[in-house]
């Protein structure tokens, strides 16, 4: 198959996942407006919310949230679900490889990511002193998408793994320590010590480290960087092993 | 004649369980094939290893003259969905489309829907089909790409008579046009309507492969049916069954048969003469304790 087939077809596949998921309206909503919601009743009525560096900082935390939570059960609940429906079977017989797939179910995943992010960032801007320049936008971008890898990765692992019961009871029971730990909800500067140095060793608390510098330019954390390429590497191995494990097992 | 699909001494099992045991299976191009064996023979695992969703244990499989697990040689062919599988929030039209962009040359969509009675139900979201129409839209997906090769699945299990009838003509239209199809079905009745060559599967193995006319003359033509006490012996029976007072008997002559029963005096009632279907010769061949491979290419065989 060409190039050029693959990314035509990669395209037929993000819209029609897209569709699909988008005709679900509670599946949406949980996803993408939770996130926000937190911004309301968490961030917006504290007083550092007119703290300009303390607002950015809380609304990078809620949106390495956003992108765990579409990792999570966008990728890992839903692959989980839809492995188990024929279609996924039947799309095996048209003539499309396993990878435009793949990087449609991707392009779904940040579409979602992207519907999460535009209320939170608005309403961040609107009712709060956060700021981004312009000038920040590509690197908070690129940021997003380090800290988002690991945790995408996890959710495919998750996902090709496990049935749709165990993929949701997974996912809901990592959604909170993650978020918790690694100071998505809230931040880390109000961690007792040993909290603290548990967290530095979770992917969440890299991710949201490396958001919160690249939207506000404070120092990162010296081992931030090694966390996440340690967690990008095994969450990646785990992933690359589930879909591997899948396609041994279903199609022999 | 080209072989659009075929497999070579294909096993397949699962754990101890051996679901294909050794099958070789050419489909030439324009044939219509009817696939006949009983739940668990084999016959779905056949249908899954065809467009390569599972591999054989041993031997091979060639589809287009390659490899099915290659994307590319899955451009001609056209498969079925499962009736449950369909994703339920999406439109019909949506489905098809979804299908149809795979293909390079697609039927366009309102064309597809009609032919498959499906006119009227584009907006509808396939989840809230009837389950005769979800199963209409499985099988017109399998035609969207102007396939040369076609796996249908037991395409007409639940629909009512004139849709499945509704449906032999479009398989057959297709036919007419140079298409193959390979077939399962639970209705002989469909396989007898439709199909050109059968093969019968059972336990893993094919127990018959010939014309439709070759399979049938593997049991006597014509079955007659009666009740009566003792039958003595009868010129021209070659099987009978019995049971308490009524008896089977099959004989190429049913003619010959009840004449003797007449000038022999014997007091039978509830006479009955049939044409032997598939069906007996299939419940025939797939009789427990039948090991012989019957027929293959209409040459008996053991």
């Amino acid at each position: 198959m060409s190039t050029s087939t693959n990314v035509r077809l990669a395209g037929l596949h993000a819209r029609y996942q897209f569709v699909e998921t988008v005709r679900v309206p509670i599946a949406v909503i949980g996803t993408t407006l939770f996130p926000t919601l937190s911004l309301l009743f968490f961030i917006v009525p504290q007083s550092f919310a007119q703290d300009p560096a303390a607002a950015t900082a809380a609304t990078a935390q809620l949106a390495v949230f956003a992108v765990m939570s579409v990792s999570l059960f966008n990728y890992g609940v839903g692959v989980a679900e839809e492995r188990a429906l024929p279609w996924d079977g039947y799309t095996r017989t048209l003539p499309a490889g396993p990878s435009p797939r793949l990087v449609g179910r991707l392009l779904n995943g940040l579409a979602f990511v992207i519907l999460g992010l535009v209320p939170l960032v608005l309403l961040a801007w609107l009712l709060t002193a956060a700021t981004l320049p312009p000038s920040r936008l590509a690197l908070t971008a690129a940021a997003l998408l380090a800290a988002g890898f690991p945790l995408f990765a996890i959710g495919i692992g998750i996902g090709y793994s496990m049935s749709t019961k165990a993929a949701l009871a997974v996912a809901q029971s990592l959604l909170l320590p993650l978020a918790f730990g690694g100071g998505l909800f809230l931040p880390p500067e109000t961690f007792p010590g040993w909290l603290n140095s548990i967290s530095m060793w979770l992917p969440t608390r890299a991710g949201r480290d490396l958001v919160v510098t690249a939207t506000t330019g404070v120092d990162l954390p010296g081992p931030t960087v090694f966390v996440l390429g340690g967690w990008t590497l095994l969450a990646g191995s785990l992933a690359v092993w589930a879909y591997r494990r899948d396609e041994g097992r279903r199609f022999r | 004649m080209e072989i659009l699909a075929r497999t070579v001494q294909a096993t397949r099992c699962y754990g101890p369980v051996i679901a294909l045991d050794g099958v070789s299976l050419d489909v030439p191009a324009g044939q219509l094939l009817g696939l006949l064996g009983p739940n668990g023979a084999g016959k779905t695992t056949l249908l899954q290893l065809l467009p390569g969703l599972r591999r054989p244990t041993s031997g091979t499989v060639e589809l287009f003259g390659g490899y099915p697990r290659d994307a590319a040689r899955r451009r001609r062919l056209g498969c079925t969905p499962q009736e449950t599988g369909l994703p339920p929030t999406l439109r019909v039209h949506e489905v098809v489309e979804f299908v149809a962009g795979h293909f390079a040359d697609p039927v366009p969509t309102p064309e597809l829907l009609e032919q498959f009675g499906l006119t009227g139900l584009e907006r509808r979201q396939s989840g809230g089909l009837s389950g005769g129409q979800k199963r209409r839209l499985t099988v017109a997906v399998a035609f969207v790409g102007r396939p040369d090769l076609v796996l249908l699945d037991e395409p007409t299990t639940g629909l009512d008579v004139e849709a499945r009838h509704a449906l032999w003509d479009a398989v057959r239209r297709y036919h007419q046009g140079g298409g193959t199809v390979v077939l399962t079905s639970h209705y002989l009745e469909e396989v007898e309507a439709l199909a050109e060559r059968v093969v019968v599967i059972d336990q893993g193995r094919v127990r018959a492969d010939g014309t439709l006319a070759d399979v049938r003359s593997l049991v006597p033509a014509r079955r007659v049916r009666l009740r009566a006490p003792d039958l003595p012996e009868l010129a021209g029976v070659e099987r009978s069954n019995r049971d308490g007072d009524r008896h089977e008997l099959w004989t190429a002559d049913s003619d010959a048969l009840v004449r003797q029963l007449v000038t022999m005096g014997i007091p039978f009632r509830d006479l009955e003469v049939a044409t032997a279907s598939l069906e007996e010769a299939f419940l025939a061949l797939t009789a427990p304790g039948t090991q012989t491979v019957a027929l293959i290419d209409g040459e008996l065989a053991r």
